[in-house]
């Protein structure tokens, strides 16, 4: 736990409360649709059959690099001292991806398709961040 | 029924470009505004449509509204539109339909910015929700598809600094450029990263200014002062998505809305004789390239290298210098050198016989794109 944590904190809403929630049980949720059984990534519609209805189920906590960035401009004081930071899209076992960082590793050793798994980061006492780490 | 060839840009001016201290987005619209109404040989009353996109350094309620107070017109249609960068073209688009409705004669779509003097910082905030992980400043979203375009193509950095060179070596003929210095590969690859796989010279400038043009039917834009310059064929695509939930990162709206408007202008990209891109950094006229169909999915590195869309190139593109050398403004000068390169006015770096031009607008993170080609 961090009480003097300066760096922005994503916002709850409405919408996305469940899955903090479950960041902060340290556990990574996805929303599974109850129209067609598809799973995704937080989102109010499903992309397939267009029903709002959902249940939030959880994932494996693994997958593989999407993409990814190394940022070396100072945009925020907060971010400075990790500068070059990265940041990466990460594709699920089951499909969806998200947006978060890779921890336990140099950004020059960071590879397309690195085979990852779910690193909590308890940044605050409400906060937890879904982070990556290669799989050993 | 299409619209095809039915209207007209018939005015088109550009402000100073680069570093203008001490005048405000609204002066730099107005300014801009004023000179292409009269480019067209046309007064405020002759104006009954007055169309924005609002500038990015702050929002504004009732933008265009504001525009049609400074410049004295009070508007049949007044509205402010937010595309992004692909909002200009669809202003355009806009105001034809609103034509050929009967609702209007003559729009005026203009843009002005001060986000290098004003209020800089504009594009450094962050992206969304994500910046819990750092992921802030806009060079950061397109650096991501630039990446994820490497995974699947094998694209290289020299390939990116392969159109910062271009657009250099086309501003070094603009005198209104920005930046007209040329620079050469080497430049390009010592250029510090700001956001890597994208370095300085991969991203655009930011850069006060104002730009706009005048839309009107063709019947009218036969007796005005300027030759008209007829829209062949228009098109939109807004993917939405963000990042993460977009099923593929490597192809835009592009391809839909380039598809859309090829199709209303009967043409296909061989036809085409000069085109400005939208490029706010390097990777995006790359993919824009190959969803319009100039090259294969993934063949836009390639294609771009040796100078094609240079200056002694067989694809004259980004003519002025595009975002990256003549003004990092949000695309309205693209629509403003198409015209004036059909209408010959472009002295050192005119295309010889440019007779249909392509301009392309995008913004966002790859989420809106719009495409408008047009002829002499
Ligand atoms: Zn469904």
């Amino acid at each position: 736990m961090t009480t003097d944590y300066a760096k922005p904190l994503p916002e709850m809403t409405a919408d996305n409360s469940p899955f903090w929630e479950g960041c902060k049980r340290h556990q990574l949720l996805l929303q599974k649709c109850s129209g067609c059984g598809h799973v995704r990534y937080a989102s109010l519609t499903c992309p397939r059959c267009w029903s709002m209805d959902h249940q939030w189920v959880p994932s494996s906590g693994r997958g593989r690099v999407y993409t990814w960035i190394v940022v070396h401009q100072r945009y925020s004081k907060a971010f400075e001292e990790d500068l070059p930071y990265n940041v990466a899209i990460v594709e699920l076992d089951e499909g969806p991806r998200l947006l978060t960082s890779l921890v336990q590793i140099e950004n020059e050793a960071i590879r397309p398709d690195l085979q990852v798994e779910v690193a909590w980061d308890d940044v605050t006492d409400e906060i937890t961040l879904p982070k990556f780490r290669p799989v050993s | 029924m299409s619209l095809k060839d039915k209207y007209c840009i018939v005015g088109a001016a550009t402000t100073r470009f680069g570093r203008v201290p001490g005048v405000s987005p609204l002066a730099f619209t107005v300014e801009a505004a004023q000179l292409a109404i009269r480019d067209a040989g046309l007064d405020r009353e002759d104006v009954d449509a007055v169309l924005c996109k609002y500038p990015p350094t702050g929002f504004h309620g009732l933008w265009a509204h504001k525009v049609s107070e400074a410049l004295g017109i009070q508007p049949t249609i007044a509205a402010t539109i937010d595309q992004a960068g692909a909002t200009n073209l669809g202003l355009v688009q806009y105001a034809m339909m609103a034509i050929d409705a009967g609702l209007i004669s003559t729009a005026v779509c203009c843009y002005g910015d001060n986000p290098l003097s004003g209020t800089p910082g504009t594009y450094g905030k962050a992206l969304g929700a994500d910046a819990a992980y750092g992921f802030i400043g806009v060079p950061s979203g397109y650096a991501m598809i630039a990446q994820r375009h490497m995974i699947e193509y094998g694209t290289t950095s020299v390939q990116l600094g392969a159109v910062a060179i271009s657009t250099r070596a086309w501003a070094s003929k603009n005198p209104n450029a920005h930046k007209r210095d040329p620079i050469t590969i080497e430049d390009h690859q010592s250029s510090r990263y700001v956001v890597s796989p994208l370095r300085l010279l991969d991203c655009c400038l930011v850069s006060d200014g104002g730009a706009a043009i005048v839309v009107t039917s063709a019947d009218r834009a036969r007796h005005l002062r300027k030759p008209p310059v007829y829209i062949m064929g228009i098109g939109q695509h807004h993917v939405a998505w963000d990042l993460p939930r977009r099923p593929n990162l490597t192809t835009s709206g592009a391809k839909v809305s380039g598809q859309t408007a090829f199709r209303m202008a009967g043409i296909g990209p061989q036809d085409v004789d000069v085109c400005e891109l939208y490029d706010c950094f390097t990777i995006v006229p790359i993919i824009t390239l190959e969803d319009y169909g100039f090259c294969n999915k993934g063949e836009g590195g390639e294609f771009v290298e040796d100078g094609r869309t240079g200056p002694d190139g067989s694809l004259p593109m980004n003519t002025a210098g595009g975002l990256l050398s003549e003004s990092g403004m949000a695309g309205m000068q693209l629509i403003v050198e198409a015209v004036r390169q059909l209408r010959g006015e472009c002295g050192d770096r005119q295309v010889k016989n440019a007779e249909i031009a392509l301009v392309s607008g995008q913004g966002g993170i790859m989420h809106t794109h719009a495409t408008a080609i047009l002829r002499r």
